[in-house]
């Protein structure tokens, strides 16, 4: 079973700061993979890598056996790398649906022309994927704020619909940036269910990034600790709870008086 | 199976249904009433008013392209004027007398000079596009502020073409299939007015269910994204280069045709027309009509080319304004103001422009007798 994503000994630098350090991961098929580690640690800039905003100094990055390395973060897109953010990057002013067909926009397959026209080809594309998109707020249970513009919508709300947006594009990979930032305890069990389900249900291999730690330890099947860009430890919930580089990332270390 | 459900006019039972034009019984109605009394004007309005309102109309079709690249993508552009200058000096050069001092290749023909004046334009438009894939906000319209320029200088110089300052030259002739739009024929009962007024009338339909199509399209959707969160667009699979080159050709498409048209009413156009002032009218009509709306645009075209009619019958009532350009304080001053201050009432009270009033006005009706 070859691996979705593999990073081979990625290194980023801004000028003298180094986001990412020789990071080196691969995800599975159906693998919910989270990395975890202390503000300012590089995970936010892994995703970036990964979906092209930035690009490594050095290091491979391969999905589907391809590498993506110099190429837009359009194109990655398009290979069905999807992302959320951490803070939430909506379309504020388009409604719920709307923001949905985005996600859709690049399965949507009509040109400027047919638009222009509207009949045919164009129409009976915006019927068949807002059916698909109806699909994704069924699953998502967003049916009451469909024709709302999302910037008027309550932050857990907002959160879900990048969800919906994320997964409208059908990935092949869903990168998450702390799904569940500031929600309470019952959006953040909803969050989990939805996390739960696109993994088995859709099938949908996951890399999340999250600070909730009961969140990671219960789903994550592999988890990969970071700390000032250096990788410490990548494994299994149970080997990194109890890994004591891990401990002292997060800890810090003990003091001898 | 589809049975009509009275009385719940967002019931949608089929997503063609939803996904329709005008997707309610109200809207219908409407804009069929506008349509209907706007294509009955010739019968009850004076020659001068049908003249104000052509104009209107081609003003609407410019400010329709202005929306769809300022509204719509969210790229300010003060170069509008630039484009519509291309369009106009395009179709005139194209539609113009061969043996007349300005160039002229005697092709008299609207259906060749209006798309010809469109896609002239909106080369140039592809051509500027680059500069917006690299900057934004304040900057892109400095940059696009300076193609105004430019622009003013070559149309003043290149005197074969333009016919110089001061001086400028005869404009398209609006002839369909050997038919002069702009002289009343002997065997058609209409005046020259009436005709162009319905020309007019005719094209900005077209343009704006075009305008329309797109904006309710995955074209203007990418726009809309470009324009809301550009980094997130990208991570849509919106190649953002491409979406702002194809935001600035369609604008500029519609500012030539705009230009072509323009001067036809007059007969004759100055270089002088296309200057900075010219991009503001654009900007004020997109702004106070209500960015990013269709019908917004129009109401705001026709409500700011309107606005010197009414104007200039305030010496009336005010009899310290002057109706004469000579004196001062006088009513061109006023005008010149009017416009600033409208877009500044417009951008502080309501930033959504005609279009947001008339969504509260619904909204009020639509609610009452409660307030919300």
């Amino acid at each position: 079973m070859s691996p979705v994503l593999e990073l081979d000994d990625v290194h980023l630098a801004f000028a003298g700061v180094k986001a990412v350090n020789g990071v080196s991961l691969h995800v599975d098929p159906g693998e919910l993979f989270a990395i975890i580690g202390p503000n300012g640690a590089g995970k936010t800039s892994l995703f970036n890598v990964i979906s092209g905003v930035y690009r490594p100094q050095r290091g491979r990055v391969r999905f589907l056996g391809q590498s993506t390395l110099g190429e837009k973060p359009s194109t990655i897109a398009g290979r069905g790398v999807a992302r959320t953010f951490q803070n939430i990057a909506l379309f504020e002013h388009l409604t719920v649906i709307d923001n949905l067909m985005l996600g859709r926009h690049q399965h949507i397959r009509y040109g400027a022309a047919s638009a222009i026209a509207w009949l045919g080809r164009a129409r009976q594309q915006e019927i068949h994927h807002r059916r698909f998109c109806e699909e994704i707020v069924d699953f998502l249970e967003l049916e009451a704020w469909r024709r709302q513009p999302v910037g008027l919508l309550p932050y857990g709300v907002q959160k879900r619909v990048e969800l919906g947006r994320a997964l409208a594009m059908e990935p092949k990979l869903l990168l998450l940036d702390e799904p569940v930032a500031g929600m309470n305890l019952e959006e953040t069990e909803d969050m989990a269910r939805f996390v739960l389900d696109i993994r088995d249900e859709l099938d949908v291999p996951i890399i999340m990034v999250e600070h909730d730690m009961g969140l990671v330890m219960d789903l994550a099947d592999r988890i990969l600790v970071v700390d000032f860009g250096t990788p410490v430890t990548t494994g299994t919930p149970a080997e990194v709870q109890t890994h004591p580089e891990v401990v002292r990332a997060y800890l810090g270390e003990e003091v001898s008086r | 199976m589809s049975t009509k459900v009275t009385g719940r006019p967002a019931f949608f039972q089929s997503y063609g249904q939803e996904l329709a034009l005008f997707n309610t019984r109200p809207k219908k109605v409407g804009v069929a009433l506008v349509v209907l009394v706007a294509v009955l004007g010739p019968f009850f309005l004076q020659d001068p008013l049908l003249r104000t309102l052509s104009l209107a109309f081609v003003f609407a079709i410019g400010a329709l392209g202005l929306n769809m690249v300022t509204g719509l993508a969210g790229q300010v552009s003060l170069g509008h004027a630039f484009f519509v200058g291309i369009g106009a000096y395009t179709a005139a050069a194209i539609s113009g007398d061969p043996d007349a001092r300005t160039i002229g290749f005697g092709v008299q023909e609207m259906w060749v000079w209006l798309p010809a004046a469109g896609i002239v334009a909106a080369l140039f438009g592809v051509l500027v596009a680059p500069i917006a894939t690299r900057l934004r906000g304040l900057y892109l319209a400095i940059v696009t502020l300076g193609l105004v320029f430019l622009g003013e200088h070559v149309f003043r110089e290149w005197s074969s073409l333009t016919g110089g300052a001061g001086v400028g030259r005869s404009a398209a002739d609006p002839v369909l299939f050997g038919f002069d739009f702009s002289q009343s024929s002997s065997d058609s009962s209409f005046t020259g007015p009436q005709q162009l007024y319905s020309l007019m009338l005719a094209l900005l339909l077209v343009f704006a269910l075009a305008a329309r199509n797109i904006g309710r399209s995955k074209v203007g959707r990418s726009f809309a994204a470009v324009r809301d969160r550009d980094m997130a667009a990208e991570m849509m699979g919106i190649d953002l280069p491409r979406a702002k080159t194809l935001a600035f050709a369609l604008s500029s498409f519609y500012a030539g045709c705009a230009g072509a048209l323009l001067y036809t009413i007059s007969g004759f156009f100055d270089p002088g027309s296309f200057s900075l002032l010219l991009s503001v009218q654009f900007i004020a009509m997109v702004l106070i009509g209500g960015a990013g709306t269709v019908g917004g645009t129009i109401a705001g075209a026709l409500f700011v080319s309107l606005l010197p009619t009414l104007s200039r019958e305030l010496p009336r009532f005010l009899t310290f304004l002057s109706s004469s350009p000579a004196e001062t304080p006088n009513v061109f001053q006023v005008e010149q103001i009017l416009y600033g201050l409208l877009i500044v009432v417009f951008l502080l009270f309501e930033p959504r422009g005609l279009y947001g009033i008339w969504v509260r006005l619904r909204t009020y009706w639509k609610s009452w007798p409660f307030s919300y």
